[in-house]
């Protein structure tokens, strides 16, 4: 147990989290490079290929399941690489990420972002 | 002898850059933060101050995961812009002051802060945004820069109390270098926000509102304050807050505010702007 463990709807990027990520955010971190980010677009599957990524973090990759690539080691300076290539937004991904549309989560930001109070604490409310 | 004259904390949302770079600051949804930076750019117009040393963080651009330095000091003549991922963004090289730069260094090292030392260093949003809030858009940045890289990506980054005291030798040893410079400190970052997972949009305005207060009445008092408190109160990257603290330690014991500026949103952050000066 650490002691953020009880903070809801957070991937603290801790060792244990980072050694699960290596590769996946590596993989992130090579989309620094047109180069790379135009093989990417050509062929994604290929280009993840033997980058080392376990199965389900390629999936989550070509799903854009930002959410599961954070379950799956990501962290989300890496991950969003992904989403610049789409051009999608941060507020896409935050949305994405809490189930709610992009509009909803601009809205939601507009009005002065998610409520900090029922959120400190898993079982809170 | 060269000499701190002011210490600004900023955001450094990299939307705030793309606002400038695309042209529009003056749209609804950007005017109320711009206008709000205003007194801020005459204030610095105002000081002219030889050299910014800018305590920020590097976003999976010049660092990644395969080493991950705590505190590091870029000491190069020019730094590049980095590309993030969608191309480098279009603003002047950053010039260095290599003189200053490795005297930091050097002496970091002797007083215990052991800086890694980066002669190759492509400077990203962290860097280059508290550049533009404070600049705007000049042909050439109008001052000498020194980065001082701190890693918060990867948990856990140092603590508030080292930040500060990092900031507190970094003050010793500009009084030691023998040339008559003013230097301005930036500690960028923050204010409260969450980036990701499905809590990602917190904001805690009063969290912030009270760090800003205190930045100037009780920074000691701040730097008690453990990492899960930020993540849990500010977000998961509200904890860049303690980069604050480095330049607060750069300040001395008293400082009077000499503007404040906080807004909500900038893209999914709460946009904080204070400036220091030590007194």
């Amino acid at each position: 147990m650490k002691d953020y463990s009880d903070i809801p709807g957070t991937y603290v990027f801790d060792g244990e989290h980072s050694r699960k990520g290596y590769r996946l955010n590596m993989f992130c971190m090579s989309l620094n490079e047109e180069a790379n980010r135009e093989l990417f677009i050509q062929d994604e599957s290929a280009y993840l290929d033997g980058r080392g990524l376990t199965p389900a973090q390629k999936r989550a990759v070509l799903d854009r399941d930002y959410l599961e690539l954070l379950k799956l080691g990501g962290n989300i300076y890496y991950t969003f690489k992904i989403a610049m290539l789409d051009r999608k937004s941060m507020q896409y991904v935050g949305g994405q990420m809490s189930g709610m549309t992009e509009e909803a989560f601009k809205e939601m930001m507009a009005n002065g972002g998610r409520a900090i109070e029922g959120n400190r604490r898993v079982g809170e409310s | 002898m060269a000499r701190i004259v002011a210490g600004i904390g900023t955001s450094h949302v990299p939307a705030i850059g793309a606002a400038m770079d695309n042209g529009l600051t003056d749209s609804d949804y950007w005017a109320p933060l711009f206008k709000g930076y205003g007194p801020a750019r005459e204030w610095m117009r105002k000081t002219q101050p030889d050299v910014a040393i800018i305590i920020y963080n590097d976003h999976a651009s010049a660092f990644s995961l395969e080493f991950i330095p705590t505190f590091a000091i870029g000491v190069a003549d020019t730094f590049q812009p980095a590309d993030e991922g969608y191309g480098p963004r279009d603003v002047p090289v950053v010039v260095g002051h290599p003189a200053l730069a490795w005297h930091l260094a050097e002496n970091l090292i002797l007083n215990e802060f052991d800086m890694t030392i980066v002669n190759n260093l492509a400077v990203d949003h962290g860097l280059t945004v508290p550049l533009s809030i404070m600049f705007d858009q000049p042909d050439v940045w109008p001052c000498r820069v020194i980065p001082v890289c701190v890693n918060v990506i990867q948990y856990p980054p140092p603590t508030g109390k080292r930040c500060y005291d990092l900031g507190r030798a970094i003050a010793r040893i500009v009084a030691s270098f023998d040339e008559d410079l003013t230097v301005v400190v930036f500690g960028t970052g923050g204010m409260s926000h969450q980036l990701q997972g499905e809590r990602a949009g917190v904001i805690n305005q009063p969290f912030d509102i009270d760090f800003l207060d205190r930045l100037v009445s009780d920074p000691i008092g701040l730097t008690e304050r453990p990492h899960v408190d930020y993540i849990r109160e500010a977000g998961s990257e509200g904890i860049e807050l303690v980069m604050w603290l480095a330049m607060r330690g750069a300040l001395g014991e008293s400082v009077r505010q000499v503007y404040r500026h906080y807004h909500v949103p900038a893209s999914n952050t709460a946009a904080g702007l204070t400036v220091l000066e030590p007194v």
